[in-house]
């Protein structure tokens, strides 16, 4: 594309159809224990990649 | 359909909310978005025919200031996200709030709060300095036994199991710390279950001991410190009131140097005293640390460090502060990472974690000295919120499910917030804090977070481009 670059590689939706093993991180414990962030943690999901 | 357009850095940045897409776009696509949003029908799936409709209308709305061949290369780009489904997406597509709170849930996280005591006196410590509004106490082996084994009991089919050490401080009774890490590996033996053992430590007994068994067992250290030494004295002194800067840093500095490639975070909180937070997340890098994490203090709106709805520009502009400047010194190879401003866009989190948050009360609980179990560590010592112990297990199904309704479906303010499904929500103690309710939000974070989501994405749209 000339005018748009797109930076994801999947859709949320995409997601909906596969995920929900909950194998991720608890959040909290990463590294701030104070406020939640999720945006930023890595799917442990083999199926959902 | 949910569009965020924004420019930051000079880059123009489409997020379209519920495909989770991002784009980064010309001036022009992001007119012709915004006209396109004007144009195509509210509440409504976007069909072929409203599309082409709406496309029209748009190129004649941008005539005026496009060369038309542009403005139809550009029409032609959007009609394509629109048709693979990430732009103009709908949110009929992710799963709805009936789903997220009937999923069952297991317990897969502990923060063991393995001390109650603490050898500083933090001005902004939500644990009341390490005691959590009780008596100063260490957890033994025997309950902390107890622990894993609930843990284990309570996990289901789940084969990742996490575990804080915390506080107080937790190295003041690291012998126990040592002894809960073998019973949980010999545990791990017997159940095929596997143990991340993670600490959050002030540093002050920091020593090679602790540097080697750290490298051995444990997944993630978080060595806590705020800044620059005048902003970390203020609010991090020993208990006659020195400052514990000068002591914490060489043995933070010898740990990181012993930690290698293994994961640690120096985390600071930054409070109305530092509203220049910038300036300590860069000072700890100066100081040669490179995973980052500064905070905004959890505090009542009563104390005088606690952050105000007036500081939040001054506070919105630290953060450019900080990812411009990160840029430039990833550009002279002395990067480093900021908790916050990371974002994973392409291996990132399925939408039902993203809906359901950070599980606190649910998945993850805390456990005090004497076994107790807390929805979170920041509810320990509210007893209200008690939810059992180790021995009997939960026994506040009621409170359980409460937490498990908390989440950003059912929080009337996420609804329409673009930054819903990198938050999740926020936290349900911060809620819980300054709203009174468990499903209330805090403005100030909702705030502050929404900048983060926004510098992080920059900087993805900026490494996207360094590497063209």
């Amino acid at each position: 594309m000339k005018h748009i670059e797109t930076l994801t590689t999947k859709s949320l939706c995409e997601t909906a159809k596969k995920g929900g093993c909950g194998e991720c991180q608890t959040s909290c414990q990463s590294a701030c224990k104070t406020s939640c962030t999720v945006g930023n943690q890595s799917c442990e999901n083999k199926n959902n990649k | 359909m949910q569009v965020h357009q924004y420019s930051s850095n000079g880059y123009h940045i489409i997020l379209d909310v519920p495909s989770g897409s991002v784009h980064v776009a010309d001036p022009l696509v992001c007119d012709a978005v915004a006209a396109f949003l004007a144009y195509l029908p509210e509440n409504v799936p976007v069909t072929e025919e409203s599309f082409r409709a709406a496309s029209e209308k748009v190129k004649e709305s941008l005539s005026a200031r496009y060369p038309a061949s542009e403005i139809e290369e550009a029409a032609e780009e959007i009609g394509e996200l629109w048709r693979n489904g990430t732009l103009f997406a709908e949110e009929a597509a992710l799963p709805r709030l009936p789903v997220i709170e009937n999923r069952p849930t297991v317990v897969k996280a502990l923060c063991l709060h393995v001390a109650h005591d603490c050898n500083l006196r933090c001005a902004y410590c939500f644990a009341d300095e390490g005691e959590y509004h009780g008596r100063r106490a260490l957890m033994d082996f025997e309950t902390g036994k107890k622990a894993l084994d609930f843990l284990i009991a309570n996990s289901g089919n789940r084969r990742n199991l996490e575990v804080d050490f915390f506080g107080g401080e937790p190295l003041m009774n690291f012998g126990v710390v040592k002894q809960l890490v073998a019973y949980g590996r010999q545990r791990e033996k017997e159940t095929g279950k596997r143990f991340r053992f993670t600490l959050t430590t002030n540093g002050v007994l920091l020593n090679d001991e602790f540097a080697e068994f750290a490298n051995a067992e444990l997944s993630n250290v978080v060595l806590s410190i705020d800044g620059r030494k005048e902003v970390h004295d203020r609010m991090r002194p020993f208990p006659g009131g020195k400052g514990s800067f000068d002591v914490i840093l060489p043995k933070m500095k010898a740990f990181v140097e012993k930690r290698g490639t293994k994961q640690y975070y120096l985390r600071g909180t930054y409070t109305r005293y530092n509203k220049d937070f910038a300036a300590d997340v860069l000072g700890l890098a100066d100081l040669g640390f490179d995973q980052l994490s500064v905070e905004p203090v959890v505090a009542d709106p009563a104390e005088p460090y606690a952050l105000r709805e007036e500081d939040i520009p001054e506070l919105l502009a630290q953060y450019d502060i900080l990812a411009e400047e990160m840029l430039r010194r990833k550009k002279e190879g002395r990067g480093f990472t900021f908790f916050h401003f990371m974002i994973d866009l392409s291996g990132g989190p399925c939408v039902y974690k993203r809906l359901s948050g950070c599980g606190s009360g649910t998945e993850y609980l805390a456990v005090t000295p004497w076994g107790d179990l807390y929805p979170c560590h920041q509810f320990v010592g509210q007893e209200e919120f008690c939810l059992g112990n180790v021995d009997t297990g939960v026994v506040r199904k009621d409170l359980v499910e409460e937490f498990r309704k908390v989440n950003v479906l059912s929080k009337e303010e996420c609804r329409t917030c673009f930054a819903r499904y990198y938050c999740s929500g926020g936290c349900a103690a911060n809620a819980q804090h300054f709203t009174g309710k468990l499903n209330g939000v805090y403005p100030i974070g909702c705030e502050l977070e929404r900048k983060r989501v926004e510098c992080a994405i920059m900087l993805k749209a900026a490494e996207a481009d360094a590497a063209r």
